[in-house]
């Protein structure tokens, strides 16, 4: 029954590659939630306070970024704009994917934070001699930042797992180097073994690191 | 003349035909793994609420693996483990057991906060009056419980759904693979994603509105 010899040599020596995507990993995940987090908060500005086409486009990329698999659409700006002769690289699909991606999820958390604000507020905040701007950014945004930062988090560690769908379009991060290796040499268990241990490693690095943050953050 | 041989034909009809059963054993997995994985994750819920500190200790950890290891990663390690241990398993079943357990590790979160929904002097009252502590979960707080995190239940299995996709991975031929050999085979990769996020769309859509509008009326 057990007569399969692990191999874990090949594994440990290609560990410092293993790594070094593992930062790549790391990079795209940072870079598509912050594209995301802009994105997200003018998504939901725009699906709270406008009307028309503009509207109308958020609420598409809203709805199909949460109600379509995230892999098709990373399939979809891999292949699909392939119709339209735009070819991209691998590490733009898959940072344009999971902008995309976390964006139209990040848009309804931040939707449910602001409706969380009473209107009241701005009204105050407007009779005391703000300006729009200055109620926004002085007296909504902040309390919406609390209400969202956990969801934030969550969704850097749900970025930081989307971005493993790399390997299905060839992109060498974490995963796809691991499959690289894995089919060179077939130890195809070991590598993805160490490789998911990396991955929860992250993971927990990021859950800790918000954490300490929010406590620095949220002291009062 | 030279006679020469397209390698590649357009999109036919029967086509289509070969998209829906793609899409019916995308349905059928998803369905199976749904089923079993909440069965198996609202017995977790309740073994993490009512296991305290020895389940925080064990069964936890465990769960929160699943979470923290990308899915994909996931379903190439169990496809690669299960030969090692003797068992020979097919793309299919493989997805199933890792789907399922995946399930049930997102449901057991959330049945377990079904299960603290529930306060303890609505429990108190249900035992006084003599029930049983089964039937006290049975009558009061599956009910109310159920009922308090239903919407998010929704959203996990809706998740799995989509999530299914990645199964494609392991060469079990659902939607997202279907399209992905149509593709090859047609060349036009735009119509035939779009056909394919169409139907993950078609399903996934009514259903988060649906669950979106009872939590809704719920809350009132």
């Amino acid at each position: 029954m057990f007569d399969y010899n692990f191999h874990w040599r090949p594994v440990m020596k290609s560990l410092p590659d293993l790594l070094e995507a593992a930062l790549l990993t790391l990079q795209v995940a940072v870079l598509a939630m912050i594209l995301g987090i802009v994105i997200g908060l003018c998504l939901a500005l725009i699906r709270l306070h406008m009307r028309g086409p503009l509207l109308w486009l958020a609420s598409t990329w809203v709805e199909l970024a949460r109600n379509t698999p995230a892999l098709f659409q990373l399939f979809f700006f891999g292949f699909g704009l392939g119709s339209f002769g735009l070819h991209l690289s691998p590490y733009m699909i898959v940072l344009m994917g999971l902008t995309f991606n976390c964006a139209g999820y990040l848009a309804e958390n931040f939707r449910g934070g602001f409706q969380a604000i009473p209107d009241t507020q701005i009204r105050a905040s407007r009779s005391l001699g703000m300006n729009a701007w200055q109620a926004y950014t002085r007296i909504v945004i902040p309390q919406v930042f609390r209400i969202v930062y956990h969801p934030i988090t969550n969704q850097m560690v749900w970025a930081v797992l989307m971005s493993s769908l790399g390997m299905l379009v060839g992109f060498r991060e974490l995963s796809g180097e691991t499959q690289f290796f894995a089919s060179r040499t077939f130890r195809i268990f070991e590598y993805f073994a160490v490789t998911a241990v990396i991955y929860y490693v992250i993971v927990k690095l990021i859950l800790g690191a918000s954490r300490l943050l929010a406590t620095r953050l949220f002291r009062y | 003349m030279e006679p020469t041989i397209s390698f590649f034909s357009g999109f036919a009809p029967k086509d289509l035909l070969f998209l829906g059963e793609a899409a019916l054993r995308t349905m059928w997995i998803s369905i199976l793994s749904i089923s079993i994985g909440t069965v198996l994750g609202v017995v977790f819920g309740w073994v993490l609420y009512e296991g305290k500190w020895a389940a925080a200790l064990t069964v936890a950890p465990i769960l929160d693996v699943f979470r923290s290891v990308p899915l994909i990663i996931q379903l190439v390690l169990f496809y690669n483990f299960a030969p090692i241990i003797g068992l020979n398993l097919d793309p299919f079943a493989s997805g199933v057991v890792i789907l399922t357990i995946y399930t049930a590790s997102l449901v057991a979160s959330v049945a377990r906060g079904g299960i603290e929904a529930v306060d303890a002097p609505m429990r108190r009252a249900a035992r006084s009056l003599g029930m049983s502590y089964w039937q006290d979960l049975r009558y009061v707080v599956l009910p109310i419980g159920g009922r308090a995190v239903f919407p998010a239940w929704v959203g996990v299995a809706l998740g799995v759904m989509k999530d299914s996709a990645l199964v494609s991975v392991l060469g079990y031929v659902e939607l997202l693979k279907a399209s992905q050999i149509l593709i090859t085979r047609t060349q036009e990769p735009f119509l035939i994603l779009s056909i394919a996020g169409a139907f993950y769309f078609a399903l996934s859509y009514p259903i988060s509105r649906y669950a979106a509008s009872l939590e809704r009326k719920w809350a009132q």
